[in-house]
Parts: C-alpha cells; sequence; structure tokens
C-alpha cells in the first residue's frame, strides 16, 4: 500500500499496524463525509453573497456597523493556533509519547476553540445588541446561520475532545481510539479550512 | 392547535385527529381521512396482535432490528419501501379518483371527492412518499443487499452506520405516516415551495411534518452514500478491479457520490425555511430582504441530481438483467461506464430547468436547457447497448424481461417529452400543466418502478431461497405497464389542452373524458399492487415448489450467484479472488465452478446492537417533538442522541466470530447438495426442475 493512497493528514505510519489499516477506510469516510458538509457551507456561502445587497439587507444594520475585524482577528489567531495544537495529538499518538501528554494537548485544543467560540458568542451577543438580531433581515439571517453553523461545529468538536478524553481514560490508547483521533483531527483542520472562507468573504469582503 | 402550546403536550390535543372533522362534518372528504387514519391505526393493532401471538417480537429483534448485516438492512429498506408504496399508490388513486368527479360549476365551484384542502395534502404526501420513502429506500435497499455480494465484500464499509441510516430513513417515513392520524400534512407539493409553506401562509404542524421527515431521513440518506462510497473504493474483493465490477456497482458508486454531493442541498433549503419558520428569520419570506427563489435554486441543486439518484441503479439493474436472461455478455460494458459517470456529472448541471419561468435572463435558461439535452444522450447510449445487449440473444420473456421490455417502449416516450420540456420557449406553454405531471411519471414509473421491481424479482431467490411465481409476477409487471400507459397517457393530452396541475377543481367539461380513461388507469394501478402483493403471498406458499438452493436460478455471470440461497450470513465461505470482469461466468466457462476452498478460518462479523432502534426512537421522538413544539422532549432528544454515540465510543465491543468449523460445515453440505441437483436447462427455467443449479454448458455470458 503506498502511501500516498492512504487518507489525507498526518498518517499513523505501518508500525502502528491494524489501525493504520483501519484508518485507511474509516478515516476516508469520515473525509467524504466532510465533503458533503462542505457542500452545506458552499452553499451557506452562496446564500450569504446573493443576501448581501440593499435588498437582502432590508434596511437594518449592515457589516460596517456590526462587524468589529479586531475581534475577528482574535477569533481567527485562536482557531488556527488550536488547529496547529492538533498536531501536538497526532505526533503524540504517531510517536507513542503516552497517555498525559495525549490529554495535555487536546485540552491545549479544547482551550483555544473554547476562547474562539467565548470571542463569537461575544460578538453575536454585542451585534444582538446593536439590533442586528437574524429576525431583522435576509442578510442578517444567511450571517447568523452560517456563522453560527461554524460555532456550533467547534463547539460539537469540544465536546468530541471530552469524548475522546474520555475514551482515552476508560480503555487506553488502543487502535480504536487511534483511528478516532485521527478522525477528530481531519475534523479539527477541516473548521480551520471553514473559517478562512468565513473570515474572508463574510467579514473581509463587505468590509473591503 | 386553538389554544395555548401546553408545556406538556404542546400543541398536541384531542381535537387533532381526522375524527374531530367527521364528528364535526360528515362528508366524502373527512371519510376519506377518518378511513385512511382507521387503516393506520387497525394496522398498527394487527400487526401488533400478529406478532405478539405468532410470537416474533424475539425473532424479530434479535435477527433483524439489531442486525448490522447490510443484506438484511436491505431487505429491511425494500419492505419499509413496499409498505409506503401501498399508501403511495391508493393516494394516486384518490387522486385520480377525486380528479375524475371535480368538474366545478358556475353554481358549484368546488366539487369532487375531498375537499380542496385535503386534496393538497394528498399530492403534497404522495410525492413526498413516493420520493423520498418508496424510491430511495427501494434502490439503498437494493444496493445493500447486492452491492457487498457483487464486490466480494462481507459486508458495507460501515454496518452499524447503515443501521443507523435505515434508522434514520425509518424515523422520517414514521413521521408522514403519523399525519394521517396527528394533525395535516403540509400543502404545498413534494418541493414546498416558500413563501406559501412559511409560517405567514401556512401556520400549524403540516410543513414541519414535511420539515421534520426530510431533515432526519436526508441525514441517513448523506450517510448512506458516504457508506457505498466508501465500500466500493475499500472493500473490493482482491482482484476486482475497477473496470471488472459489475455495471450495478458502477452505478451504485454514482448514486453514492451524487448522495454525498446533492443531499446537502436539500438538508439546507429544508434547514433555512425551519428556521424561518421556528424562529422568524427571513431566508425565503416576502418581506425584509427574503428571496424564495433561493430556496428554488437550493432545491433543486438537490432535486435534479435526485432524479438521476433515483434512475442510475434501475440502469444498474437493467444492465445486469438484460445480460442474465438473453445469454449474452453485457455489450459496450466501457461505454455504459462511461454514460453513467457522465450522468451523474451532467446531472449537476441542469438544475434550473425546473423553473425556466421564474425569470432569469434568456442566456441563462438557454445554457442550461442545452445541457438538458445533453443529459439525454448518454441515456441514449444506454438505451442502444441494452438493446445490442438482447440482439440475437436467447430471450427468456420472465418477469424482469417483461418490465424491461415495458421500460424500453416507455422509458423512451417520457424521454422524448422531457426533451421536448428543455427547450425553454416550450416549457412556457406547457410548465406548472399536467403535461409536466405526465412527463416526470413517465419517466420515474417505468425507469425507477419497473426497474426496482425487476430488480427485487431477479435477487429474491437470493435473499429467501425461492423464486417469485413468473406467471403472477409477469401479470403484476403488464398490470403497472398498462396502468401506467391509461393514467398518465391522458395526462399529456390533458396539460396541452391547458389544465394545470394540482388542480383541486375545473370548470372545463372537455377535461372529462380523458379524467375518466386516467381514473381508469389508477384502477388498474390498484389491480397491479393487489397482484404484487399476491405475487409475493403465492410465491411464500409455493416456497418449496420453487425453492432453489443452488443459488444461481438464472444462470448468472456475477459473483451473488456463487453463494447458496437463501445467502448465508458471512456470504463468501472465503473471500474471493476475482480474475475477470464477470468472474463467476468465466469459472463457469472454465469448468468446475462450484469447487470450495481448500483451508477455512475464522470469520469476523460486527457484532448486533440496538443502537440503530435506539437512535431510531429518538430521532423519530425528536422529529414529532418539534413538529408540536414539546420542547422538553426535543431538548431530551438533543442531549439522548449524541449521548448514545458517546457512551457506545467508552465502550469495547467484541466482534461476533463464526468457527471456521461451522463455516465449514455449511459450506461442505452447500456443495455437496449443488453436486447433488440436477442441473436444470434454459427451457426448464420456470419449472420445479430449477432448484438454482444451471446447465452449465449452457452459459453463454
Amino acid at each position: 500500500m503506498s502511501e500516498n493512497s492512504l487518507y489525507p493528514g498526518l498518517n499513523l505510519g505501518d508500525k502502528h499496524g491494524d489501525a493504520h489499516v483501519q484508518a485507511e477506510s474509516t478515516v476516508f469516510g469520515f473525509w467524504v463525509f466532510l465533503m458533503s458538509d462542505l457542500i452545506i457551507f458552499g452553499i451557506l456561502f452562496a446564500g450569504y453573497a446573493s443576501y448581501l445587497d440593499p435588498i437582502g439587507l432590508a434596511g437594518g444594520p449592515g457589516p460596517k456597523e456590526l462587524f468589529d475585524i479586531n475581534s475577528v482577528a482574535i477569533q481567527t489567531v485562536l482557531l488556527l493556533v488550536g488547529g496547529v495544537a492538533y498536531a501536538g495529538v497526532s505526533l503524540t499518538v504517531k510517536y507513542g509519547h503516552g497517555r498525559g501528554n495525549l490529554v495535555a494537548w487536546l485540552l491545549v485544543c479544547a482551550a483555544f476553540g473554547a476562547g474562539f467560540l467565548f470571542f463569537e458568542v461575544r460578538d453575536f451577543i454585542s451585534q444582538a445588541g446593536k439590533g442586528g438580531t437574524p429576525q431583522v433581515s435576509g442578510w442578517l439571517s444567511s450571517y447568523w446561520t452560517l456563522g453560527g453553523l461554524h460555532g456550533i461545529h467547534v463547539f460539537c468538536g469540544i465536546l468530541w475532545i471530552f469524548a475522546m478524553i474520555g475514551q482515552v481514560a476508560t480503555r487506553g490508547i488502543d487502535d480504536v481510539v487511534k483511528v478516532r483521533l485521527s478522525m477528530l483531527g481531519v475534523f479539527w483542520h477541516f473548521l480551520d479550512l471553514i473559517w478562512v472562507g468565513i473570515f474572508s468573504f463574510v467579514f473581509l469582503v463587505p468590509l473591503a | 392547535m386553538k389554544g395555548m402550546t401546553s408545556p406538556i403536550f404542546g400543541n398536541l390535543d384531542w381535537t387533532v385527529t381526522p375524527y374531530t372533522d367527521l364528528l364535526q362534518q360528515v362528508n366524502s372528504s373527512t371519510i376519506v381521512s377518518a378511513g385512511a387514519a382507521s387503516v393506520l391505526v387497525l394496522g398498527g393493532i394487527a400487526v401488533l396482535v400478529l406478532f405478539t401471538w405468532m410470537g416474533w417480537w424475539g425473532p424479530l429483534y434479535r435477527n433483524w432490528l439489531t442486525s448490522p448485516d447490510a443484506k438484511k438492512i436491505g431487505i429491511m429498506y425494500v419492505t419499509l419501501a413496499l409498505i409506503m408504496l401501498a399508501r403511495g399508490i391508493i393516494e394516486g388513486f384518490v387522486i385520480r379518483a377525486h380528479q375524475a368527479t371535480a368538474l366545478g360549476t358556475l353554481a358549484r365551484p368546488e366539487s369532487g371527492l375531498v375537499s380542496p384542502d385535503h386534496f393538497a395534502q394528498l399530492f403534497s404526501t404522495h410525492g413526498t412518499i413516493m420520493i423520498f420513502f418508496v424510491a430511495m429506500p427501494l434502490l439503498i435497499g437494493l444496493i445493500n443487499f447486492v452491492l457487498p455480494q457483487q464486490l466480494g465484500a462481507r459486508d458495507m464499509a460501515f454496518p452499524v452506520l447503515n443501521q443507523i441510516s435505515l434508522g434514520l430513513t425509518a424515523s422520517g417515513a414514521g413521521l408522514v405516516m403519523i399525519s394521517l392520524l396527528l394533525g395535516k400534512f403540509g400543502t404545498g407539493g413534494w418541493t414546498m415551495y416558500p413563501p406559501y409553506t412559511g409560517k405567514d401562509f401556512s401556520p400549524g404542524e403540516g410543513v414541519d411534518y414535511w420539515l421534520w421527515a426530510i431533515l432526519i431521513s436526508g441525514m441517513g440518506s448523506t450517510l448512506t452514500g458516504m457508506n457505498f462510497a466508501v465500500t466500493i473504493f475499500k472493500k473490493r474483493a482482491p482482484g476486482m478491479h475497477f473496470m471488472r465490477m459489475p455495471l450495478f456497482c458502477w452505478t451504485s458508486l454514482c448514486v453514492a457520490i451524487m448522495l454525498i454531493y446533492a443531499m446537502p442541498a436539500l438538508t439546507v433549503s429544508s434547514a433555512m425555511l425551519a428556521l424561518d419558520r421556528y424562529a422568524g428569520f427571513h431566508f425565503f419570506t416576502n418581506d425584509a430582504g427574503g428571496n424564495m427563489m433561493n430556496y428554488a435554486n437550493i432545491f433543486w441543486m438537490f432535486g435534479h441530481p435526485e432524479v438521476y439518484i433515483l434512475i442510475l441503479p434501475a440502469f444498474g439493474v437493467f444492465s445486469e438483467i438484460s445480460s442474465t436472461f438473453s445469454g449474452k455478455r453485457l455489450y459496450g460494458y466501457t461505454s455504459l461506464v462511461i454514460a453513467s459517470m457522465s450522468i451523474a456529472v451532467i446531472s449537476f448541471t441542469v438544475w434550473l430547468h425546473h423553473f425556466f419561468t421564474m425569470g432569469q435572463s434568456a442566456g441563462v435558461n438557454i445554457a442550461f436547457g442545452i445541457a438538458t439535452m445533453i443529459i439525454g444522450v448518454p441515456t441514449g447510449v444506454k438505451i442502444y447497448d441494452w438493446m445490442a445487449t438482447m440482439w440475437r440473444g436467447r430471450v427468456r420473456i420472465t418477469t424482469p424481461v417483461v418490465y424491461l421490455t415495458g421500460f424500453f417502449l416507455l422509458f423512451v416516450i417520457g424521454g422524448l417529452s422531457g426533451i421536448i420540456l428543455a427547450n425553454p420557449s416550450i416549457d412556457y406553454q406547457v410548465h406548472n400543466s399536467t403535461f409536466l405531471v405526465a412527463h416526470f411519471h413517465n419517466v420515474i414509473i417505468p425507469g425507477v418502478l419497473y426497474g426496482m421491481l425487476a430488480g427485487i424479482h431477479y435477487w429474491f431467490p437470493k435473499a429467501f431461497g425461492f423464486r417469485l411465481s413468473e406467471t403472477w409476477g409477469r401479470r403484476t409487471a403488464l398490470l403497472f405497464v398498462g396502468g401506467f400507459i391509461f393514467t398518465f397517457m391522458p395526462l399529456y393530452v390533458l396539460g396541452l389542452m391547458g389544465m394545470p396541475r394540482r388542480s383541486p377543481t375545473f370548470q372545463n367539461p372537455d377535461f372529462m373524458a380523458w379524467m375518466y380513461i386516467a381514473a381508469f388507469g389508477g384502477v388498474l394501478m390498484l389491480c397491479a399492487l393487489a397482484s404484487l402483493v399476491w405475487t409475493f403471498w403465492t410465491s411464500y406458499r409455493n416456497r418449496l415448489a420453487l425453492a432453489v438452493p443452488g443459488g444461481d436460478p438464472w444462470n448468472g455471470s456475477t459473483l451473488e450467484w456463487s453463494t447458496p440461497a437463501p445467502v448465508p450470513e458471512w456470504t463468501f465461505p472465503r473471500i474471493p479472488h476475482v480474475d475477470k470482469r464477470n468472474d463467476w461466468g468465466e469459472k463457469k466457462r472454465a469448468g468446475d465452478p462450484w469447487k470450495g476452498p481448500e483451508t477455512y478460518t475464522d470469520i469476523e462479523l460486527p457484532a448486533n446492537t440496538a443502537l440503530g432502534l435506539l437512535i431510531t426512537g429518538g430521532s423519530f421522538a425528536l422529529g414529532f417533538a418539534m413538529v408540536w413544539h414539546i420542547w422538553w422532549l426535543a431538548v431530551l432528544c438533543c442531549l439522548a442522541l449524541p449521548g448514545l454515540v458517546a457512551l457506545r465510543g467508552m465502550r469495547l465491543i467484541e466482534p461476533k466470530i463464526i468457527p471456521a468449523a461451522q463455516v465449514e460445515e455449511a459450506d461442505r453440505r452447500f456443495r455437496q447438495q449443488v453436486a447433488s441437483l440436477a442441473p436444470a436447462s434454459r427451457a426448464d427455467e420456470e419449472t420445479e426442475r430449477n432448484r438454482g443449479v444451471p446447465d452449465i454448458s449452457e452459459f453463454a455470458g
């Protein structure tokens, strides 16, 4: 089996035996599933673009009144650094650096994710305070849906991290857990990918 | 409904059943809806009593509901689909019966069997059921049953996920079913276009039933698509190269890819509509910057690929049966592969032809019109390939071939009317008329329904060990062909005469002659349904005479015919090594194909689990709670569903091990039985002498 036919992301490597083989189809399957998730985001991006005009804004507050680009920049940094931190998890699993390190890296990722969510939710609350609730206009509906769906994904990612910590605690780092951690890695990086799109098209384009 | 929302029961109260309407006003419409609700209730009670009386609950739970075996999951999908098909056909008949009595007068503009609102619910549930809960489970079920066997795999890539997908589909079907008894269904047609289906114009639970049925079952279909794709990419037997796969596997791959990329669009459009309805968002409302054209676009980004999701498995079935029953190798394998993949790709570029009249520029319409005409080309290639396959073959007129013949004749007509509609300027004249209704029934019934029924007939012996009655099978097929012609050909004429689709009433007496013919067709369709049920029942009673333990009743050439019928849980005693396309046929050509493996090993199978069942219950409860605004139950389900998955993740799950000795014993018994059975010649195929061991000297495929 040549290395390049494997799933995307950091592979476990041949010395993981069964887990490496299982990951072949399981992580690939998860990756395929994320591609369908990507379509969901893609359609929401297209929707956002279509509501970003005076008709879609419907006289409600617009990007210039609502967006706080500093906060968005902080969110971006937190999320992307959290993504990089996942490399710690992947390398710990790959080179067998033990349970303690693994849990520590997972907690670092969760902390960065939670930091991102803190700033995002703070923004949503302040936007709602300025009269920017999703019930006001088509554009605001699509902004809240797109940003909110990404936020829900991050939240699910954090839940998944804690579920994995639970699994590491109860069953150790066995083959199944290794494969699941590989999937979580693909998911965690996928969130960064979506965020790059949101940062560029949702925030920067209308402010430019 | 009328009062306040109760914290415990939400909007549910005693007045939501159709019996309340019946008590208030007795007329044909309320009698029909109360009758339908009673059929649901009495049917449910009858099943409960029957299963308790026969002591079937235990076996049902152990052998079926908790089984992650793709073959059993496939059979359950098909069973679900056939139950829903019965409701769909009966509703279709009521629609025809209504319109045959719906001629209004100036004095009495409303007429007919059912009230306009009831009629609108009928065509909405009919469409929803036929697309999402008949066609989809039929094809997903058939693929589940056949695909792993044809690939030389023991199971799907993700067996438990497969079970969950079935559960999600069943929950959706359950929601549509329960709407017969509790509350009303939406009246916006199967597409549920806003703003009509927004909160302003459609308050109440009707649209919500549709939304949650679609959201939940759509999730299941997405996961199924992923499962099929991974199975095909990663689980093929050694030597089963892509270009050695049977054509049914190729069309399954197309379906998988289309499910993965098309279903999310439906999820998005439904979720946006749900946000509009539940949270006051403005995606598709008339005011505050809503834009309903986005709904039409997103919905049909799913909707058009969906049409080909439905038809491609049928094309796969027709490829298998045209070759098997004419005793010839499939003509133009490579061209069929290319045509299938072309259809899968082009199907994503034609969605706009569903709303040519929405107001795009002429240039946009022309581009999509041309794409629509282009997609007819690979379909035409396929029709010629199948005809060339049968050309000069020794064609046996079995039931699947009757369906195939009906398909050839009728599908081409449907395709041609599609090419007519693909021309935007013609579409402006006939859009939203019964011409369109005739067109899509003309492709879906001969395509999907005939294809799936032919497939069921073809693979039934593999699942249950006995053939279906050919006599009754052919009668059913002919009734479905005749029923189709009488029901839908008049609709072409009516459409050209100017009758809009979904009309609860009309004032033109010239329509009546055609309406009566269509209603007669509806009667034929009911007879076809009865005949289908009778086919299963009479074949079951004659199962000893029809038994085919040899497992290869049609002298087939693909891997699934190498195993016993019914096929054992582990499918293959050893994973086969594939050397050629049509490997089983090549083994027949080379001499003794039924040679057992030399050694046997333990077989690992996924253990049974109740997870799918729990998720079915949880997702149904979630949908039901959202429809009726029972918020506590919705929150509970939202916590319970991920909780179940997380808890399962903590547990170590041991696979089920079938010991080598048991496999060896069963397999040797099968080989001995094959050796002891007299080979049946082609002429004996429909007689009792067909025991599933064909005369391999006659094999020419």
